[in-house]
């Protein structure tokens, strides 16, 4: 977990223009996130399933990622066929299971599964400092992008603190259970991790004054859009109209 | 507490993103360029606290902490919780990119109004109980208001997510508690080593 954290590899999507990986992404996900027809989320979710292929994902990382996912989904086949109205097709008891329900539960699934991918497969393939660079240059606020730049960085420097203070504590025989004294601890632990980010907060700003901080970054990593880019971005742009199409007709 | 992609419908994703772009705006706004890596490094180490695992009876629990999130950043947690929510998104496929609007309201909205009404009274008394105290009014304030924000949004994208919304509050009851007595916790410690960064 660090600024670095990425799926490695060398496939045409990983050597793609992170810029319109961005840019396709929000097109997918927010046109799969909105569909309400079967034949565009079926459309999207086999453009997804190609791109994740193409991008030669780790079946194993993509599975577990997306199985996270449906343990939530699980919960929704349990309760929506139940509580949506509509005309039952099957009765357990005295519960009927509706039409609609069991639909709009394929619906949400469908969906769910999809934007995960696109977005695992596009985005998930950029390290993650490299994407802040590519959101600073699509004209993101830049304090947002220091932000994220900044947080990316820190999330590894604490994971390596939390884990130190872990030790720490285990070398002391703590031994968390259910009780007011290691809800204390962790507690304590959580206050500790807070100060210590504050007082590294100072040190970095001082050093970062130091070397002449103005609230600007340059940005050193240069993009260039060759001709793969474009007909990757063409391509999608594409289906997306086609989609959209089929969706409003 | 997240909300997954794919339930919400485009009304809600649309009000939420809104909401959220016109907290972000302000957040930013209110953010000098001197404090952007405060709000970063802040927001990096309540994402860490927020994997630790608390044992809870047989089970156990990760923190939110929107609560002690707020008090710390004010506005600014706004856009701190859009940074932390893409990650948890990104790292761990919580929440998810098309419900980011709804998802950092949801967490930041409590967050903010955590700042306005317990800020003054953290800031003024010295008694530890009542430290205590108000820690724990703040986890479950903060986690309450989220969850119905939460289910909010549910119900409003259908009625028939109205029995998911209410699984999904009552199972986050126990999670308040624990919050509670942790953001209790944080606040005595904080006041009795660094009373400067509640003042």
């Amino acid at each position: 977990m660090s600024c670095m954290t990425y799926i490695a590899g060398d496939s045409v999507i990983h050597r793609l223009d992170p810029r319109v990986k961005i840019l396709v992404t929000i097109c997918f996900t927010f046109s799969t996130a909105l569909s309400n027809n079967f034949i565009v989320l079926g459309s999207l979710f086999i453009v997804a399933l190609i791109l994740a292929f193409w991008a030669h994902l780790p079946v194993r990382l993509v599975i577990k990622r997306l199985l996270r996912l449906n343990l939530f989904m699980l919960l929704l086949w349990f309760v929506l066929p139940f509580t949506t109205p509509g005309a039952a097709v099957f009765y357990l008891h005295s519960w009927a299971l509706s039409e609609a329900g069991i639909w709009l539960s394929l619906a949400i699934t469908v969906k769910g599964n999809t934007i995960v991918l696109f977005y695992t497969t596009l985005l998930g393939t950029v390290e993650l400092s490299v994407l802040g660079h590519a959101l600073a240059q699509l004209k993101i606020p830049a304090k947002l992008t220091h932000l994220f730049l900044f947080t990316i960085r820190y999330v590894d420097v604490f994971h390596h603190e939390y884990e130190r203070l872990s030790r720490a504590l285990k070398t002391r025989c703590f031994q968390p259970g259910f009780n007011s004294h290691t809800y204390r601890t962790y507690g304590y632990l959580v206050a500790l991790l807070l100060t210590r980010s504050l007082d590294r907060a100072e040190r970095v700003l001082a050093a970062m004054k130091c070397r002449g901080y103005q609230g600007k970054f340059y940005i050193l990593t240069r993009f260039a859009m060759r001709s793969s880019d474009l007909l990757f971005g063409v391509v999608s742009g594409f289906i997306f109209f086609i989609l959209i199409w089929i969706e409003i007709s | 507490m997240h909300i997954s992609e794919g339930i919400l419908g485009g009304p809600v994703l649309l009000t939420g993103a809104v909401l959220s772009m016109s907290g972000i705006v302000y957040g930013l706004y209110k953010l000098d360029h001197d404090q952007v890596p405060k709000v970063a490094i802040v927001s990096a180490a309540l994402f860490v606290a927020s994997l630790i695992h608390i044992p809870l009876g047989p089970a156990n629990v990760h923190l939110i902490l929107n609560g002690i999130a707020g008090l710390l950043l004010g506005w600014t947690v706004f856009p701190a919780y859009l940074v932390v929510l893409v990650l948890h998104a990104m790292l761990f496929q919580f929440g998810g990119l098309t419900v980011l609007g709804v998802n950092t309201f949801n967490l930041a909205l409590p967050a903010v109004l955590c700042y306005y009404f317990f800020k003054p009274l953290v800031r003024r008394t010295e008694r530890k109980s009542v430290l205590f105290g108000a820690g724990v009014v703040i986890g479950f304030f903060s986690i309450g208001l989220s969850i119905f924000c939460l289910g909010l949004s549910l119900y409003s994208t259908g009625p028939e997510f109205l029995g998911v919304a209410g699984i999904i509050a009552f199972s986050h009851l126990p999670v308040m508690v624990v919050e509670g007595a942790i953001t209790g916790s944080v606040i005595v410690f904080l006041h009795q080593v660094r009373p400067d960064i509640l003042g």
